[in-house]
């Protein structure tokens, strides 16, 4: 791999301009689209982190399986056709169709905030039945790993909300498509995390 | 040495280093209060960590105090002991010395010393800083809560930190969790851009194994907190919940005061393993910064390049990578597996070797040096000898045997102080003996920082190497007082004394090396440009300190490593980085940039 080429480098041998032949080509990748590779790789360690503590306390005798609300289905719905809507905006960038990039990022924010609302009700569904946080380690484990998820959806709805901005104040479509695309991957990434929150939740 | 003559660098098509768009600052609050400039972040950073980092300095006074003469102050109850073991364990570690090196000279260095204009993400380093305050005010808001700071001891371990046995246990431990949750997510938004900065953002011809060590050390300290520092913030948030709505992450079947708690289940050994997952690789992240600024110190102040660079960039890489398979060796004692033990044991003994070839390397580099005893000289050679020391008695705490007695004894204490506290500090005065002149335009006092260095440095074996002693003799770790403990010999309460009064000579000695940074900022000599005569970009730039941007109308390119002292064929005993070869440096007209380097305007 380039990584170890790079770093068995003589750096005491040469001397003059050299470019980075190997190593991290810093070029072919825009910095904001590494900086979130690098925030999607923390948020990875702590949503990891939270699964590892899930089947740990899962092998303590007082575990109860949880009632999973129904309304998780069609949130799991909503965000995929979110994801699928944003994918849809950074396709119609790439291929420089405005109006592509206007309905998929609207239909996306709109599918968000839909499965967001459709948490919240799984929450009012659950305290309904009389299960609070602290009925059982597994609703402890669902509040938390909903509240999580949820914020940090809530924070993407930010940047999507920045580039919605954006869209409306008639940025010139080059200058768009970077966000677009930050945009889908963030939502994809959080889609494939709530799927295995949610499978997570579903099989144990 | 092969050198790439200009004719050649024609070949390589030339590097396309985007400028990028600065963030110019209109107003006096946009320029010194909120700012977006990485230097007056770093300085931000500092004095925030350094002002906490007093009051930790004056709660360890207080626990000398009690320690030394119990029975003697009516103002240190055995809460307020515990308050301020805990405080003082927490500040150093999180919001002193992660804070000072990442956050302080992290920003400062960073873009300087690759060749870049900033951060890559100027706004997001801003919010980092003050969300970094906010939760170094909400940690210092839990003195003036009912109850106080939490006493939990600094680990935070439940059971015990949230039941009502403990000081601080109601709303002290909540705003203790709250704090770190806050100074996580505001340190993972300043480490995204120390990452992507390192990688993305260096200057032309700055390949990695160019980079000084001093970058090296910060990049990958930084990687390790962006890993390990989830393990903590995952554990707060539950134990927030175990504490404010109940639930049993943590907390197993308790009875107190003849009562069953509503708690069962939870698993406080979990706690353990989340907290030191986080809580060893913090142990480097506070190390490898100090790993590579004293590397560049040495180098500088003995004219003499590194001994074996890549040797020292493997072992700071491999150093990291060992850092997340040892953690629970802090935990022999919580009734593991032997086998899980005998792993730890390997591992942990494992990680002395990268550790030991920094030793040596540092060693060799001064050998055949041209040594000049500076401040930050000094400062440098004393972190060998001290690291060197803590070190070795890791050596005997990584070994299940040994360290089963010497468990929650005052020997793990001087242990780490030396290894964690001591050494990494020295690295920090070092570097701000070396750095005060490019961040201030001045010299740092030589008399009161003479006075400094031989007070701290000797005043630190005199503190910590008794307390090895006491620890060999069973004082265990925590107690507020010995009382008429049979196994403790009287002799105990005399070093104690001893120790209380060394510590309060070495403290002393801070609040002269305080006095100096104020007196020297403004009264200083004027220091000369390049005053050390290094090689590194930092030095290079067209104005000191530095001005907004870095450096000037064009950026540096480099042409070589950052360790060319003593170098045949030029005047000068050190050639800069950015200084173009001999054969194409004529070609230049001397504005020290070849016609062949494409160099995009500003």
């Amino acid at each position: 791999m380039s990584i170890f080429r790079a770093l068995m480098e003589k750096p005491w041998m040469v001397e003059g301009v050299i470019d980075d032949v190997y190593g991290v080509d810093h070029k072919s990748l825009p910095t904001a689209k590494f900086g979130l590779r690098v925030f999607l790789v923390v948020a990875t360690v702590v949503f990891s982190l939270i699964v590892v503590t899930y089947f740990e306390r899962m092998l303590v005798p007082d575990w109860r399986a949880l009632q999973i609300p129904l309304v998780l289905w069609p949130n799991t719905a909503l965000l995929i056709l979110s994801s699928i809507a944003l994918q849809w905006a950074r396709v119609s960038a790439d291929r420089g169709r405005l109006d592509g990039v206007k309905s998929g990022l609207l239909l996306g924010g709109v599918f968000a905030f839909a499965f967001l609302v459709g948490q919240l009700l799984a929450w009012r569904q659950l305290i309904d039945l009389g299960y609070f946080v602290a009925t059982n380690p597994a609703n402890a484990f669902f509040y938390l790993i909903t509240a999580l998820h949820g914020l940090h959806l809530l924070g993407g709805l930010v940047a999507w909300a920045r580039t919605s901005a954006k869209v409306r104040r008639g940025v010139a479509l080059d200058r768009l498509r970077l966000s677009v695309e930050l945009c889908a991957i963030y939502w994809h990434f959080l889609l494939v995390i709530w799927l295995i929150l949610f499978g997570l939740l579903w099989f144990t | 040495m092969t050198s790439i003559t200009p004719a050649q660098a024609e070949l390589i098509s030339p590097a396309e280093v985007e400028d990028v768009e600065l963030y110019h600052p209109k107003t006096w609050v946009t320029k010194y209060v909120f700012s977006q400039d990485a230097k007056v972040i770093a300085i931000q950073y500092s004095c925030t960590a350094i002002g906490i980092g007093l009051v930790a300095l004056v709660l360890s006074w207080l626990i000398r105090l009690q320690l030394g003469f119990p029975d003697s102050f009516d103002f240190i109850s055995p809460s307020d002991y515990y308050q301020f073991i805990t405080m003082h364990g927490m500040i150093m570690v999180i919001y002193l010395l992660t804070a000072l090196f990442l956050g302080g000279f992290g920003n400062y260095l960073i873009p300087l010393m690759v060749g870049a204009r900033d951060m890559v993400f100027p706004y997001v380093n801003m919010l980092s800083y003050w969300i970094y305050l906010l939760a170094v005010l909400v940690l210092v808001a839990s003195w003036f809560v009912p109850g106080g700071p939490t006493g939990a001891g600094w680990t935070l371990y439940p059971p015990q930190a949230i039941l009502s046995g403990t000081p601080g246990s109601d709303a002290g431990i909540i705003l203790m969790l709250v704090s770190l949750a806050l100074f996580i997510i505001g340190f993972t938004m300043g480490g995204l851009n120390y990452v992507t900065t390192v990688l993305q953002a260096r200057t032309r011809g700055m390949t990695l194994m160019r980079m000084p060590l001093t970058i090296w050390g910060i990049f990958t300290a930084t990687v390790l907190a962006l890993l390990a520092f989830p393990a903590l913030f995952v554990a707060a948030v539950m134990m927030t919940l175990d504490s404010m709505l109940g639930t049993s992450f943590f907390m197993p079947s308790i009875v107190e005061m003849n009562e069953y708690l509503e708690y069962g289940g939870g698993s406080p050994i979990l706690f353990q393993h989340l907290f030191w997952f986080f809580g060893h690789p913090e142990v480097y992240i506070v190390a490898l910064p100090a790993f590579g600024i004293v590397s560049d110190l040495l180098s500088v102040h003995s004219r003499r390049h590194i001994f074996g660079y890549r040797m020292m960039v493997w072992a700071i890489v491999g150093i990291g990578a060992l850092s997340f398979v040892v953690w629970a060796h802090h935990m022999y004692v919580s009734g593991m597996n032997p086998w899980f033990g005998f792993f730890f044991a390997t591992t942990t003994l494992i990680i002395a070797v990268p550790t030991a070839i920094k030793v040596y390397n540092w060693t060799l580099t001064l050998w055949h040096g041209n040594i000049r005893l500076t401040l930050p000289m000094l400062f440098a050679l004393a972190f060998i000898v001290t690291f060197l020391n803590g070190g070795i008695t890791g050596l005997f705490l990584g070994n299940v045997v040994v360290d089963v007695p010497l468990s929650d004894t005052m020997f793990v204490v001087a242990h780490f102080h030396m290894v964690m506290g001591v050494a990494p500090i020295l690295v920090i005065f070092g570097a701000i003996y070396h750095w005060f002149p490019l961040i201030t335009g001045r010299m740092m006092n030589q008399a009161m920082g003479q006075f400094h260095f031989w007070v701290t440095f000797i005043g630190a074996y005199v503190i910590f190497l008794p307390i090895h002693y006491l620890g060999f003799l069973g004082v265990p770790r925590r107690y507020f007082e010995m009382g008429d403990t049979s196994f403790i010999p009287e002799s105990v309460a005399s070093l104690n004394a001893f120790v209380t009064v060394a510590a309060l000579i070495v403290g002393f000695a801070q609040l002269v090396f305080m006095y100096n940074l104020f007196w020297s900022a403004s009264k200083g000599k004027v220091a000369e440009r390049n005053p050390w005569q290094a090689t590194t970009l930092e030095w290079q730039t067209p104005e000191m300190p530095p001005a907004h941007g870095n450096f000037g109308e064009t950026l540096p390119v480099v042409y070589r490593w950052a360790y060319e002292y003593g170098a045949p064929g030029y005047d000068e005993d050190f050639v800069p980085q950015n200084q173009p070869p001999i054969g194409a440096s004529a070609e230049t007209g001397g504005d020290g940039v070849p016609d062949g380097a494409a160099q995009p305007a500003k």
